[in-house]
């Protein structure tokens, strides 16, 4: 899928500005655009705003100063229920997403909100489950899986909304190398947009051909991520390490 | 360190009573129990009757007896009780074994013992036979929406939370702490304070999880298998053959 330069932007933040009713600011202006069919790596270094930036696009956090708008449509109160349909956020702990008892249960709690009824229902639950690879576990409690699992059920519960974008915290975190492979491999195939979130340089460098660095509540960086990743001056700066013996300028081109 | 897994309580199988509708199974079990609390104390071939009517449900449902055998230990404290009502309570006095003890006692005793025994045995074979998220669904409709949606919550983090007290409590021990005596009371509190604020914030996740696909403060209804007419009819049959016991006993005493 490539990038369509003409409609608007599936995700366009302009100029947020966000503090925390304790009085600490998290973001002071960031501008950050996202075409259809781009798969961007959100970097930074802890404490940077990024899950404060993710809470934003579906309208979880009110922007201070500024505006998020979802292909064309501005983040307020009465447009929430459109965009959550249209941003779909994967948090970190896949058991903090999954609460329902049945993981068919868990993957249609959100079209059931939107009103998705009967057979409908049925199908789309199928369709993302089977685009996780999970179809089979359908019927069983969430806790009786692995956590790689639980973690691909999470991005189903998700994807069975049908989202314009796919919003992903620390999708590789906790995960073993094979279930990491294993997620990358899903997400390769998904034909959607994907901004992540990510401590993973390897994984960004592996699905994402665009980063954005975001340190200390602004962006300082967007563009090329083995650019990115090879400018080490920015690396630095911005506590972002590569682990080690890991050189990005070995790593094959990504082809998508 | 992996969740626990399977069930303490259910027992996997294909038999009549396990594919049956939940909530056929829920009503038949709290209508047979109300039956047996309904029958009059000292006619003991009523209970005789309805332990039949039970043992030839565990007997279809395939569970092995001992299976339910060893989950009845909840009900210790209550045989504890029946055992020493005929001692403490109060009236005309018997002989039992060379013991003196009270007739009203020893007759509550007797049939405390019996209909505790006919309902825990009665609500572990629908635990036996039916699984912990079918039980929820088939109570959608018969209680309030809310109780229904905590009771699933509560069946989905169960495991969640009280993996995370067992890690707590080994990563506890690994530091060579263990609760002897009340000096280390206050250990055990902090933790459990540390416990209640990691819960309390990991509720505050799951509800920003829930926003996020559009939760409105209704929880779309679970699935649940179509009850039959035959269903009810085969499910009813062991609560309505207890309440004709009960009405029998009543009649001929």
């Amino acid at each position: 899928m490539t990038a369509h330069p003409a409609e608007p932007p599936v995700l366009d933040v302009r100029s947020l500005a966000y503090a925390y009713p304790d009085g600490h600011q998290a973001l002071y202006g960031v501008d950050l655009a996202v075409r259809r069919g781009e798969r961007v790596a959100l970097l930074g270094p802890n404490g940077a705003g990024k899950t404060t930036l993710v809470l934003h696009l579906n309208g979880i956090l009110e922007a201070g100063h500024g505006s998020v708008q979802v292909s064309g449509m501005t983040v307020g109160k009465d447009t929430v229920a459109e965009v959550r349909r249209r941003v779909g956020l994967v948090f970190q702990d896949p058991d903090d997403q999954l609460f329902m008892p049945s993981v068919a249960d868990d993957v249609a709690f959100g079209p059931a909100n939107m009103g998705v009824k009967g057979p409908e229902l049925a199908a789309r639950v199928e369709h993302a489950l089977e685009q996780v690879g999970m179809a089979e576990f359908a019927n069983r409690p969430p806790h009786h899986l692995s956590y790689g699992q639980r973690r691909r059920v999470a991005v189903a519960t998700v994807l069975a909304m049908q989202p314009e974008i796919l919003v992903l915290d620390e999708p590789s975190s906790n995960l073993d190398p094979a279930s990491r492979r294993e997620l990358a491999d899903i997400l390769l195939a998904l034909e959607i947009t994907v901004l992540m979130v990510t401590h993973d340089l390897p994984y960004a460098l592996e699905l994402c051909p665009r980063s954005v660095v975001l340190s200390d509540g602004a962006i300082v960086a967007d563009g090329d991520t083995r650019t990115v990743l090879s400018d080490e001056q920015l690396m630095t700066a911005h506590r972002l390490e590569l682990p080690y013996g890991f050189d990005p300028s070995f790593v094959p081109r990504v082809t998508s | 360190m992996g969740a626990g897994h399977g069930h303490r309580l259910h027992y996997h199988g294909h038999s009549v009573v396990h594919r049956m509708p939940a909530q056929c199974k829920i009503v038949a079990l709290v209508l047979f129990v109300l039956a047996v609390v309904a029958t009059p104390r000292t006619q003991y071939w009523a209970y005789a009757v309805d332990a039949l009517v039970l043992g030839v449900a565990v007997n279809v449902s395939r569970v092995p007896p001992a299976y339910l055998g060893k989950r009845m230990l909840v009900e210790v404290p209550f045989v504890v009780f029946a055992l020493v009502l005929p001692f403490v309570a109060v009236g005309e006095r018997t002989e039992l074994l060379g013991v003196t003890v009270s007739q009203q006692g020893l007759e509550a005793a007797g049939s405390l013992l019996a209909k505790a025994t006919l309902g825990v045995v009665a609500a572990l074979l629908l635990a036996a036979t039916t699984e912990p998220r079918d039980i929820i669904a088939g109570l959608e409709g018969k209680l309030p929406r809310q109780l229904v949606q905590i009771m699933a919550m509560m069946v989905r983090y169960l495991d969640v939370t009280s993996d995370q007290l067992r890690r707590m409590r080994i990563a506890r021990e690994s530091r060579g702490f263990v609760a002897r005596n009340p000096r280390h009371w206050p250990v055990l509190a902090q933790g459990a304070g540390a416990f209640f604020v990691r819960s309390y914030e990991r509720g505050e996740r799951v509800h920003l999880a829930m926003l996020s696909r559009g939760y409105t403060g209704q929880l779309p209804g679970l699935r649940t298998d179509i009850a039959r007419p035959r269903d009810w009819a085969v499910a009813l049959m062991v609560p309505l053959s207890a309440s004709v016991t009960a009405a029998s006993a009543w009649l001929i005493s």
